[in-house]
């Protein structure tokens, strides 16, 4: 039986790399997605409203694992054969997208009406309202909270390997088998999951007592 | 290519779905209570409990928020057996979901205890009011209504979690829908009706939360 040594870890630490790439996926997936969620929220339009709302709703009542299941072996039932890699990258981005959206959301309606109104009242159209006076501060009650959930994104990225993606939950499990010593694999997998959420953890709290933003983010896990 | 959805296969194991879905409740519930109860605990110590105690509860909430609780549920279930503790697929999902909640719970009402102004307390003891009363009423439960919504929202996430230990085999909802995948070679029909119990359970919560938050707090004014 082999012993988990250098070769084991360097291993891990190569699809550590598929972990990153596949949370960077999700962050552009789901970001795109979750700007196009938050403003129909905020939009005029009330079917747009709704079917954002229900969107946002349906996905943050999903567990992830179902949303991966389904998109796996739906993409298989219209013929994409079992794809691994497209499924993890659509699942996940629909995922990351609902919560981004319901950020985002409650950013632009934080900022206060009279906002709204003076720019209104000084004659800029809504597309100048949200470029020049609320797009900006919504960024800042946005930011804390959006790096707090890119955590959650980086950690989420595990569940891929239940469906047979090799990122660095795979890569341990694999090497577990080799070597029989749970313990010190799974423990190195935790810490290389640590190192790389931990300083997005650093960087959101600070970004929060930076921006005064004192109010609880809308997600809390 | 023309695809024939075929539920029925599906339908006929309704009852071991219901099973499933019951273990998924029974799961979810222990760990919420489990996490309310530490969390409290925790973050009260968190806060009262001198340096060390602080930095130990510190460190424990920073290391379960920043790992992935598959990994966590992985330590505690093919881990512990060799150290000597063998642990059945159930109890190693409730422990690792309790310790995971808990860890987030403390997050949250500590957060809570921060909104408590100190002028409260040093008024508190200005009454003369003993430090179990203070943190009972002045602190411990004002922080749990301020945390109530943020801790309803953890909860419905600690619930579609535990979707995560069909890996290990516990039987709750997610893994009888791997077993009856494999029964009926019908997997998306599966986990539609799996998708469709966990959004079920999911709006329950929601709506238990919502009606938890006005009949405890409403009553008695907002902070």
């Amino acid at each position: 039986m082999r012993s988990f040594g250098t070769p084991e870890f360097l291993f891990m630490l190569q699809a550590a790399r598929w972990t990153v790439i596949l949370s960077l996926i999700a962050y552009v997936g789901g970001g795109a997605l979750g700007l196009v969620l938050a403003f129909m929220r905020v939009s005029q339009n009330r079917l747009a409203r709704e079917a954002a709302r229900v969107w946002i709703l349906l996905f943050q009542c999903t567990p992830l694992l179902m949303l991966l299941f389904l998109v796996f072996f739906g993409l298989a039932l219209v013929g994409y054969g079992q794809n691994a890699y497209f499924a993890v990258t659509v699942a996940m981005s629909c995922y990351a997208g609902a919560y981004f959206g319901d950020i985002w959301r409650g950013a632009i309606q934080a900022v206060p009406r009279g906002q709204w109104q003076a720019s209104a009242a000084l004659g800029f159209t809504t597309f100048e309202q949200f470029r020049y006076v609320i797009v900006p501060q919504s960024v800042r009650i946005a930011t804390p909270p959006t790096v707090g959930f890119m955590v959650q994104v980086i950690k989420n990225t595990s569940l891929a390997s239940i469906i047979g993606f090799q990122e660095l939950t795979q890569a341990s499990q694999f090497v577990n088998n080799l070597t029989f010593q749970p313990i010190s694999v799974y423990l190195v997998a935790a810490a290389i999951y640590f190192i790389l959420c931990f300083p997005l953890t650093l960087l959101s709290r600070r970004l929060e007592k930076k921006l005064h933003v004192d109010r609880p983010s809308p997600v809390s896990a | 290519m023309a695809y024939t959805f075929q539920f029925a296969a599906v339908f006929e194991s309704l009852d071991l779905l219901a099973k499933g879905a019951l273990l998924t409740i029974q799961l979810s519930a222990a760990a919420m209570v489990a996490g309310l109860l530490f969390g409290a605990t925790f973050a009260v110590l968190r806060t009262f409990g001198g340096r060390w105690v602080s930095m130990a509860i510190g460190t424990y909430v920073e290391a379960i928020r920043n790992t992935p609780f598959l990994i966590q549920l992985f330590l505690i279930y093919f881990g512990l057996p060799s150290l000597g503790i063998s642990l059945d697929p159930v109890t190693a999902a409730l422990i690792g979901m309790s310790v995971n909640c808990a860890a987030y719970t403390t997050e949250i009402i500590r957060s809570g205890i921060m909104a408590i102004p100190s002028g409260q307390i040093e008024a508190a003891r200005a009454l003369a009011f003993s430090t179990t009363d203070i943190i009972r009423h002045i602190v411990l439960f004002p922080a749990l209504r301020v945390a109530a919504p943020a801790l309803g929202s953890q909860f419905i996430l600690v619930m579609l979690g535990s979707s995560v230990v069909s890996t290990v085999s516990a039987d709750e909802l997610t893994a009888t829908g791997h077993i009856l995948e494999t029964q009926t070679f019908r997997p998306f029909e599966v986990y539609i009706v799996v998708t469709l119990i966990y959004l079920a359970i999911a709006f329950t919560l929601k709506l238990l939360f919502a009606w938890l938050d006005v009949a405890w707090f409403s009553r008695r004014g907002r902070l």
